[in-house]
């Protein structure tokens, strides 16, 4: 009944390494279910390389060439070589929340540390990248052009703040809304059971009206999978194109 | 989408996105052990679930670090090296077959636009082939009229005077005739009424006088 059981992690199989503790456990393991559907999609639905794509291969184009456009959009034409990376950024993201909505799997981008990881590495590779390509001039990026110099002992400081701040707010904003669609879903699922214990023939009756309400917070929560994954790959395509281009 | 993964750049920048999760998973490891080690009743709290929050929970930021750097860094070498390639294959495949198919179509419409600029051309020159001819032939046929028609009427002119010169000739017989039978006639009545025999010379001669007389 505690709809934080959810989020439970279990170890599956011990495994201790330099002194950590880094059992396989079911966020592993669909970590490893998703990684392995979307190695799956792409290397089973191109099999063919048919001219007229059948439904798989479809499938697969469409993810590329949606991918594609959100890099070329967003993070503009010098980022094609960083297409790679912004994909698997989605395709992990968008299945994993997906994977989240079969009852009795594990969402693990409903953790925390999941979704802050994944936004620190964006975070360093971003970093790194704009390092590489503008050297020392890319701490210039945290004085915007014609202000006043006068201002910049409290532009600087806001400036900086703000560009650590981007791996918080990134992985906060995806566990955030995994986490809390989770629970809703299971509160609301809860409330049935209750009224149906607690009310007994009633329940049956009452006991809908949540389920009703669980019914259309499911298709909300599909939306709300794809969008973040949407959110999450069009952030880090924005970043890149600061890297690039430093305003 | 041609070059989007070529080969020379995606290698580097594999490179940078593998140091990237390398050093991010040391940093965040080392932070977290430290974080462990000063919560050692969250890091138990785990096996209770009744700590609150599981996601706040540091016991298992190590393993869920590990097998996100893991799975993660699995995912991007099989997308940059295996599938997206593959995938960026059939679509440049695709697109140009598209663009040459597209080429073929225009080349054969402006092919087909020749002929039919041929066939104009050659059904212009039939047509006014046509009307020289039709012109000709209305003009022969109108000089071919009019010659008969010429013709015609100088026959019925002809037959004309022809006629008119018979009529006179007739009437001028005639009078002749009447003119010898009226001098008889003339002489009869004057022989018997008078008992005169007048000669036939005198007789004309004073019938030619009334007649000329009458005119």
């Amino acid at each position: 009944m505690d709809p934080l059981h959810q989020f439970q992690i279990n170890p599956l199989f011990q495994i201790v390494l330099g002194g950590y503790d880094v059992s396989f456990t079911n966020s592993a393991l669909f970590m490893v279910v998703a990684v392995a559907l979307i190695y799956a999609l792409l290397v089973v639905g191109m099999a063919n390389k048919s001219m007229v794509p059948g439904r798989l291969q479809s499938l697969a184009e469409v993810s590329y060439e949606f991918v594609a456009g959100l890099v070329r959009d967003n993070a503009g034409h010098d980022a094609k070589p960083y297409f790679p990376f912004v994909f698997s950024i989605f395709m992990f993201v968008l299945i994993g929340n997906m994977i989240g909505m079969i009852p009795y799997t594990f969402t693990f981008t409903s953790h925390i540390i999941v979704t802050f990881a994944l936004a620190a590495t964006v975070f360093v590779f971003v970093t790194i990248l704009a390092l590489l390509k503008h050297g020392l001039h890319f701490f210039s990026f945290f004085m915007p052009h014609g202000a006043p110099v006068a201002l910049a002992p409290i532009l600087i400081p806001i400036e900086v703040i703000s560009y650590v701040m981007r791996p918080v707010s990134l992985s906060i904003r995806l566990f955030a809304n995994m986490m809390a669609g989770h629970t809703m879903l299971k509160v609301f699922a809860g409330f049935t059971v209750l009224m149906i214990s607690g009310l007994g023939a009633l329940g049956f009756v009452t006991g809908l009206v949540p389920l009703a309400i669980n019914v259309a917070l499911t298709g909300f929560e599909f939306l709300v999978a794809f969008l973040q994954a949407y959110v999450f790959s069009i952030l880090t395509c924005l970043y890149i194109r600061d890297a690039l281009e430093l305003h | 989408m041609p070059n989007l993964l070529a080969k020379g750049r995606l290698a580097r920048w594999s490179g940078v996105a593998g140091v990237s999760l390398v050093t991010l998973t040391t940093m965040a490891g080392t932070v977290l052990a430290a974080a462990a080690e000063h919560a050692p009743d969250a890091a138990h709290g785990g096996e209770h679930a009744s700590g609150g929050l599981p996601q706040l929970n540091p016991a298992n930021f190590p393993t869920q670090i590990f097998w996100l750097a893991l799975t993660f860094g699995v995912l991007y070498y099989l997308m940059s090296k295996k599938a997206l390639p593959r995938v960026a294959e059939v679509l440049e495949a695709r697109q140009e077959r598209i663009s040459r198919d597209l080429a073929k179509a225009a080349q054969l419409k402006e092919e087909a636009e020749a002929v039919l600029a041929q066939v104009e051309k050659s059904l212009a020159g039939a047509r006014a082939e046509a009307l020289t001819l039709i012109g000709q032939a209305s003009a022969e046929i109108e000089a071919n009229n009019q010659a008969r028609q010429a013709a015609l009427n100088a026959d019925l002119s002809a037959r004309l005077t022809a006629a008119e010169a018979s009529i006179a000739s007739a009437k001028e017989q005639a009078i002749a005739n009447v003119r010898i039978a009226s001098a008889d006639i003339a002489r009869d009545i004057a022989s018997r009424l008078a008992g005169i025999d007048v000669d036939s010379a005198q007789a004309e001669a004073a019938v030619a006088a009334v007649i000329e007389e009458r005119r």
